[in-house]
């Protein structure tokens, strides 16, 4: 029980080393009426093939439909290989590498992860990965905080076209430490942030600027006039990316005349599956002269004794098991074995894979978008161009548009309506390379039986 | 163990790729709407390998790391007992894996029945009245519980409640996770049985008191015998109590934190209910509270109306501290815990703690009968017990570091040492209830010829480990050269 391999046998004679009759008098220490008899509300247990059968059933109940969703969660191929080793039980059922020597495996992987998230995202330096992109971008703006030395006003200037879950993550995360963090306007017709909005905060003390690439809506941002304004106010850049779409996209540390400081995003498109939402990871990198302000685990190279190479945690002196209450986060792990899988399918992928799944997934979405405005009573919300992801607006409100195509085994995008009511019947969709043509054409032939019913109706 | 291994970009060739992977070639009109101004001019410097380099690689690195599944891994305060086969399978079914975070209510009920019955299990081993599973590791629990020991008070509109008290033995998460919160850290010590000081307590305790953050049994390895006085005091003086459920598995259906009168708790599932550490995370850090803490729980959480599962978000609790994820944190991981506690059940979750405790006092009666000091020998052990090495270090200068280092020669992974910090030379050693007698014999008696060989030829414990890929490793250089990326021409 309980993949506990004690016999009797064994339980008697441990006992009898410890010198106690029984199990219970281990608890002796406890105070008599704290302890419990049976645990009420648990149920019995099952065996592995009972809960084997419980979980097929449970997993066939959801479904496997046709999904055009997107927002911050991508559908991509991952490579067999991925999974098949990360879920060996030498990655799968390690612990934190702080045994260096008996954890090389881990500290190699996690330096090569370092190494390929830097070289994609342009920046210098990269830590071991974070919870999500959301809590990286919490995290990134708490350390925009300690690195901008100029700036005393904890002062986050975020655009409304960042992802609306991960600017609720930043206040939950960061507000309780005094940060305060402003929305910026959009332009309703472009969908993305203008540079002239940023001219009402001359001369004001701002700490530092989020800019999403592409945007929640799959805009591009003018990431180097917006970076550009920054830095020339002193204001830090914290950019959020999707790390497909630097396989073809200006990375960050290009951005502007300086590139930007910061730079996170959700790892997920690299290998994750989707899963409910997690697990999934988040990536950090920044400048080298920052490094020290950055929060989570790093890895470094050194030299053992003898003079050979290794891999070691390093820069701890930032962290919670040294500095205590005054370290610059409480986060002690990274997400391991994501950034495993990631560092795997990067390695699969190369800059070569990782481009033609970057292409093709925006093709798809170009193909997708032009099919679905064809249709009466569909036409894109903004001029100007995407990457991978667009917003459609319907005449019509969506929500029971999205029920009928659920309905029929098709998840026709995000409803925008909570998050971005002056839309009006706005949808968020996104085709990544595992559609195909016929898949497209399938939406739009049952998005235009469904809105021909609902005029009917 | 298996030699060293090239980084990857060593393996790298112009032109090489694991091109069945690829999809075909969309041609450059796909990216013609694409202003070259926003265009990436150089492509990232990823490695170009081929499928079959990569497998070998990654599984030649795999080979180089200690793991649960290869070796008894006696990490305290870490739990790491076996990862059930069957949790990994079941969670990675493919209508589980594919489900996308904001697919419909209607396409989730068998994914949203297994969270909402986690909860309810969880609340049940607790004695809590509300769950919410969203943050992704301990320390991210610890911060959900505590930012909603500072909403309930704001709420109240008791504005100056901003003190943390915690105990000298704390792990540095909580000191940390006060300081993420807004709020100032009060520590206080322990006796000399490893019992908080209730004077110190009643001295700290006041109008400014947030709450108390204890873990029990503490870091030391025994319980806090005299919890109900502390959860008097600090709920007299308004202040709640915060329980770190890192030695969980110690108590786990024998006494629930609920009881002890703790207000809110946070979970590691990856300890007590056996998800994998996967190298370091991901975890997931339940979070459990009692009723006067419900409006504040993190979201999402999943509520049941009839036989319908469904996400609350912040129109159901409108006080909630808010998201902490993106979607619903380690939704994967949480599964896992899921499929452990149904294998376990509730008779199966009592032997645990039964187990677990089992083993940890037959170690340390071992250990003492074999000679090693434990630094409380009069307390009966938790689920694990502190050996203290300082007689070693003073009389052969062999330290808790030497005989960790020489535990990875015998094949041993080395329990967590110099934690907690106010026992010298300390080796803390979790055995956990999945380790068999024979292991926890074969550990006594490295333990021993260890003792013998620092005796007899220190030196030969002083520079392990010999046996591993590498030596013991230069920190200090690693701190101050900085090489942590890969350069073609870089050498440490």
């Amino acid at each position: 029980m309980a993949f506990i391999p004690h016999t009797a046998a064994d339980v008697a004679s441990m006992l009898a080393t410890i010198g106690v009759s029984r199990l219970e008098d281990l608890f002796d220490e406890i105070p008599r009426e704290l302890r419990i008899k049976s645990l009420a509300g648990v149920p019995e247990e099952l065996n592995e093939m009972e809960i084997g059968r419980l979980m097929s059933e449970r997993a066939a109940a959801d479904g496997t439909a046709l999904s055009f969703l997107g927002a911050g969660a991508y559908e991509h191929h991952i490579p067999a290989a991925v999974w098949a080793i990360t879920t060996r039980g030498e990655f799968y059922s390690a612990y934190t590498p702080y045994q260096a020597e008996a954890s090389q495996g881990t500290l190699q992987t996690i330096y090569e992860f370092q190494t390929m998230i830097a070289r994609l995202t342009g920046m210098e330096v990269s830590n071991a990965s974070m919870y999500d992109g959301a809590s990286a971008v919490a995290e990134a703006a708490l350390m925009a905080v300690r690195a901008n030395r100029k700036s005393r006003a904890a002062r986050i200037l975020v655009p409304g076209t960042v992802h609306p879950h991960y600017r609720r993550v930043a206040v939950a995360t960061a507000a309780n430490q005094g940060l305060r963090f402003e929305e910026l306007p959009y332009c309703t017709e472009a969908g993305v942030t203008p540079a002239a909005s940023l001219a009402r905060y001359e001369g004001e003390d701002v700490t530092a600027l989020l800019i999403q690439q592409p945007n929640f809506f799959g805009r591009l941002e003018d990431v180097d006039a917006l970076t550009d304004w920054a830095h020339a106010h002193n204001v830090l850049v914290i950019a959020v990316v999707n790390p497909t779409s630097l396989a073809l996209l200006k990375p960050p540390g290009q951005w502007g005349a300086r590139g930007a400081d910061i730079a996170v995003g959700e790892g997920q498109p690299l290998g994750v599956p989707l899963s409910s939402g997690g697990p999934y990871f988040g990536f950090m990198t920044t400048r080298m002269e920052y490094v020290r302000q950055m929060p989570g685990r790093i890895v470094g190279r050194t030299l053992d004794v003898a003079g050979h190479e290794g891999f070691t945690l390093t820069l701890q002196a930032r962290e919670q098991h040294i500095r205590r209450a005054k370290a610059t986060s409480n986060i002690c792990t990274n997400q391991g074995l994501l950034m495993t899988a990631a560092t795997i399918y990067m390695s699969l992928m190369g800059a070569q894979g990782l481009a033609r799944t970057a292409a093709t997934c925006h093709a798809r979405t170009r193909e997708l978008v032009a099919a679905l405005t064809r249709l009466p009573g569909v036409r894109p919300a903004f001029s100007g161009p995407c990457f991978h992801e667009a917003v459609l607006l319907l005449d019509r409100p969506a929500a029971p548009v999205l029920k009928a195509l659920a309905a029929r085994g098709i998840f026709g995008g995000l409803d925008l309506g909570a998050y971005y009511p002056e839309l009006g019947a706005a949808l968020l969709v996104c085709a990544t390379e595992t559609k195909t043509q016929a898949d497209i054409e399938r939406y739009r032939a049952t998005l235009q039986e469904t809105l021909q019913a609902a005029r009917a109706a | 163990m298996s030699a060293r291994e090239k980084v990857i970009f060593e393996y790298s060739h112009p032109g090489r790729g694991a091109s069945d992977q690829w999809p075909h070639d969309p041609g450059p009109a796909a990216l013609a709407d694409l202003p070259a101004a926003l265009r990436r001019a150089q492509p990232p410097q990823l490695p170009e390998v081929g499928e079959l380099e990569t497998v070998r690689h990654f599984t030649r690195l795999s080979q180089l790391n200690f793991s649960i599944d290869t070796h008894f891994y006696p990490l305290g305060s870490c739990t790491m007992k076996y990862n059930p086969k069957a949790c990994n399978q079941y969670a990675m079914l493919p209508g589980f894996l594919g489900r996308h975070p904001l697919a419909p209510e209607s396409h989730g009920q068998g994914f949203l029945a297994c969270m909402y019955e986690l909860q309810e299990m969880l609340k049940a081993v607790t004695g809590m009245e509300g769950v919410a599973l969203s943050p992704m590791a301990g320390a991210h629990g610890e911060f959900a519980g505590v930012a909603m020991i500072r909403a309930y008070h704001r709420a109240r509109g008791d504005l100056k409640r901003n003190e943390i008290i915690v105990p000298e033995a704390a792990h540095g998460t909580n000191p940390a996770t006060a300081t993420m919160c807004g709020c100032v850290v009060r520590e206080i010590p322990v006796d000399a049985q490893g019992d908080v000081e209730l004077q110190a307590l009643r001295q700290a305790v006041g109008p400014n008191t947030a709450g108390i953050m204890l873990t029990n049994p503490s870091t030391l390895g025994v319980f806090e015998r005299r919890i109900q006085e502390v959860a008097r005091i600090v709920h007299e003086a308004g202040g709640l109590l915060y329980y770190d459920g890192a030695n969980l598995n110690a108590i786990l259906g024998k006494v629930r934190p609920g009881d002890m009168g703790f207000d809110v708790i946070h979970m590691n599932l990856h300890k007590t209910f056996s998800t994998p550490h996967g190298g370091g995370g991901p975890g997931a850090g339940a979070v459990g509270v009692a009723s006067r803490l419900l409006p504040f729980l993190p979201l999402p959480v999943v509520g049941k109306e009839g036989e319908r599962y469904r996400w609350l978000a912040e129109a159901d609790l409108p006080q909630s501290i808010g998201r902490l994820s993106a979607f619903m944190g380690n939704a994967g991981v949480l599964l896992r815990a899921y499929i452990y506690m149904r294998l376990l059940g509730r008779d199966g979750m009592r032997a645990v703690g039964e187990y677990a405790t089992l083993n940890a006092n037959y170690l340390l009666k071992r250990l003492m009968t074999a000679g090693f000091d434990a630094a409380y020998p009069q307390r009966r052990a938790s689920h694990e017990f502190i050996v203290t090495l300082k007689r070693q270090a003073r009389e052969l200068n062999v330290t808790a570091m030497d005989f960790a280092k020489r535990l990875l020669d015998h094949g041993f992974h080395a329990p967590t040492t110099y934690f907690p910090l106010l026992v010298p030379e300390c080796l803390l050693i979790e055995p956990t209830e999945t380790e068999s007698k024979d292991t926890l014999d074969a550990f006594v008696a490295a333990m021993s010829q260890i003792q013998k060989e620092a005796e007899q030829e220190p030196g030969r414990v002083t520079s392990a480990p010999h046996t591993m890929p590498v030596r013991r490793l230069d920190d200090v250089r690693a701190a101050r050269q900085l090489d942590l990326t890969w350069k073609p021409t870089a050498q440490p």
